[in-house]
């Protein structure tokens, strides 16, 4: 098993405390930083490496420099907490079990980009974790952490848990914004970017949960040092949510550049297939991301064994290759329809949308309309033609990255699977009863 | 013809709200919507009703429709009446995989409802939902703030039963959750 620097220690008792946590080192790195200047936080997160862990895999440290410092206008620092793509829920995991990490990632971050109020945005479902965060926070006040003169440095830092109310485009940052606002989750046309004009028009950073995590090892251990973990430019650890048909899903921390084979079958990690059942497809990065049959999974296009990391994965493009995004590691068995896999995903990015763009509030549920045709064995060979044409024009046509996300699943089913489409046109209504195929062993039908 | 009740806040959910409104800057007590929109929904009998939307519109100092914009766009925000227990089952991707369609199939006939509906007694009401982030204990159901997870038939209906016998509103939010750091001001 590699490094572990965020999920470690969760076995240690009152490790959800701040006793506990600060017993297993916690808080060590907020000390660290507040004798640093801004600047020098900011240079160790660039020299990390580190990338945005919420799926589109940003430089951190160059999204902070992008900051604008306006005298007198206040500045933010917002945690993306709305972890809602399909497939990942290492944030949840993450804090859950050990909130103090993302208090004391958040503390040092705001301080480096001198924010004195800055908020958490979780989902409205995650009623449970908004509990535990907002004790965690409670305790992190009563022991000087937060409040004014942190520690006697002079630097003021209020933080709150802003809740939401269940929307997938709140994970998008200008979205998450306008819901924060009091307003619809409409995102918002960039630029301005966030760093000029966010919150209330004042300069904001939107970070994810474990990215923001992850600063407190980095301070901990020095930007160049995290930098040697990983491979190239994938630094670092990540977390990786595994579910689907494997013995062991759950959330595991890797070092990036673990083979995707030993992260599939190895029983340190998923264990491989349940049942003895083969591989059939896997989604590698949320729900998001092309699908790719296990062989492409498993070996880039040279042949070579692909790696869990930024650059491996998406070896070989759009053809040939997927994303890490979220980390959300979706797998399925040989028994899996892709096609109606695809209509269930195609179905939740059209209850998604939030309707500002034409394509897409539009083409998803069509989209979705034409393959539950196939289901229900009414498709035609055209429809498969019609599906692409209309895939390709949402893609890149949208304001916020939802439309281009909804669109690549299809695009890659019908690349990577079209025969399967084509075995719905010719067997028709006979589909309908391989439908309930994918039933698990332990879930008679009803 | 129903009694009319008037629509306010209990003074411990006002002042609830009062602290909720203050962790925005002077002027931007809009933003408060979302979280004091969960505290009426609990307080109102789990639903959402256009006085109560007004009432709310007037405690942020902004126009209604502000608020029902908001209200109609957030999925956990219920516009119409539901059971005391709002079962929330997840059927996005890999709960799907793992047998959420079943599950759903089961609970509809255990409580002869379908999706959507509420049963006879207003005990329950049936939604399915978008992913929930317990993509590893799938299949699984939210009821109120509890995530029930790995579920199979028998567990499901146990936990059902169990609500049952109970026979309390269940909500999303809980009172003590606001903790007193919001007081706190710059």
């Amino acid at each position: 098993m590699g490094r572990q620097l965020l999920i470690n220690d969760l076995d240690k008792e009152g490790i959800a405390t701040l006793a506990g946590y600060k017993a297993h080192g916690g808080y060590a790195a907020l000390e660290k930083a507040l004798k640093m200047k801004p600047e020098e936080v900011v240079s160790e997160v660039q020299k990390s490496g580190l990338r945005g862990r919420g799926g589109a895999g940003f430089p951190t440290g160059m999204k902070w420099s992008f900051i604008a410092k306006p005298p007198g206008v206040p500045r933010y620092l917002v945690c993306n907490a709305d972890e809602s793509e399909p497939g990942t829920f290492k944030d949840r995991y993450l804090m859950q079990r050990k909130p103090h990490i993302l208090i004391e990632g958040m503390i040092i971050s705001s301080f480096a980009l001198g924010a004195n109020t800055s908020y958490i945005y979780i989902r409205g479902e995650m009623m449970y974790q908004f509990h535990i965060l907002e004790k965690a926070i409670q305790e992190a006040y009563d022991a000087g952490y937060l409040g004014k003169n942190i520690l006697g440095s002079g630097y003021d830092l209020n933080l709150y848990v802003h809740c939401g109310a269940g929307a997938y485009i709140c994970g998008e940052e200008t979205g998450l914004i306008e819901s924060l606002e009091g307003k619809r989750g409409n995102p918002r046309i960039k630029p301005p970017f966030p760093a000029v004009k966010g919150v209330w028009q004042c300069p904001t950073v939107v970070n994810n949960v474990e990215t923001l995590a992850a600063v407190v090892p980095i301070i901990n251990m020095t930007g160049d040092e995290y930098a040697k973990i990983g491979i190239g430019k994938s630094t670092g650890t990540k977390l990786i949510s595994a579910s689907g048909h494997i013995n062991k899903p759950g959330v595991y921390e890797i070092e990036l550049g673990l083979p995707v084979e030993e992260f599939l079958y190895s029983d340190q990690y998923c264990g491989g297939i349940r049942n003895g059942k083969k591989l059939k497809a896997v989604v590698a990065g949320g729900s998001s991301v092309p699908i790719l049959p296990g062989e492409k999974l498993l070996k880039t296009p040279k042949g070579e064994p692909r790696l869990m990391s930024y650059e491996s994965l998406s070896e070989g493009g759009f053809g040939e290759g997927t994303m890490l995004g979220s980390g959300g590691f979706i797998v399925m068995d040989e028994d899996t329809s892709v096609v109606k896999n695809l209509w269930n995903f195609t179905r939740f990015y059209h209850h998604e949308s939030c309707g500002q763009c034409s394509p897409c509030r539009e083409g998803t549920g069509w989209m979705e309309k034409i393959l539950h045709k196939f289901l229900d064995g009414h498709g035609t060979m055209a429809d498969i033609d019609l599906l692409w044409d209309i895939q390709s024009k949402i893609d890149g046509r949208t304001i916020c990255p939802l439309g281009d996300a909804a669109s690549w699943p299809v695009a890659s089913a019908i690349r990577h699977f079209r025969s399967e489409f084509e075995e719905y046109v010719k067997n028709g209504e006979n589909m309908r009863d391989i439908q309930h195929y994918y039933r698990v062993n332990n879930l008679q039908p009803a | 013809m129903a009694e009319i009740k008037p629509i306010k806040f209990s003074d411990e959910a006002l002042s609830l709200c009062h602290k909720i409104m203050k962790r925005y800057p002077e002027g931007k007590q809009k933003s408060a919507i979302l979280p004091v929109l969960h505290l009426a929904q609990a307080e109102f009998g789990g639903w959402l009703s256009a006085p109560v939307m007004d009432y709310v519109s007037s405690l942020l100092s902004i126009q209604p429709v502000e608020v029902y914009e908001v209200a109609s766009f957030y999925s956990m925000y219920n516009l119409k009446p539901v059971g005391k227990c709002v079962i929330e089952v997840c059927r996005t991707g890999p709960c799907w995989l793992m047998g959420a369609e079943d599950l759903v199939k089961f609970i509809e006939k255990k409580l002869n409802i379908k999706e959507g509906q509420t049963t006879a007694d207003g005990m329950f009401t049936l939604k399915t939902v978008e992913c929930l982030a317990s993509c590893g204990t799938a299949p699984m159901m939210q009821i109120g703030e509890t995530y029930h997870e790995n579920l199979t038939f028998e567990k499901c209906s146990d936990i059902l039963d169990n609500y049952k016998a109970k026979g309390e509103n269940v909500s999303h939010w809980r009172k003590e959750r606001i903790t007193n750091h919001s007081d706190i001001k710059q």
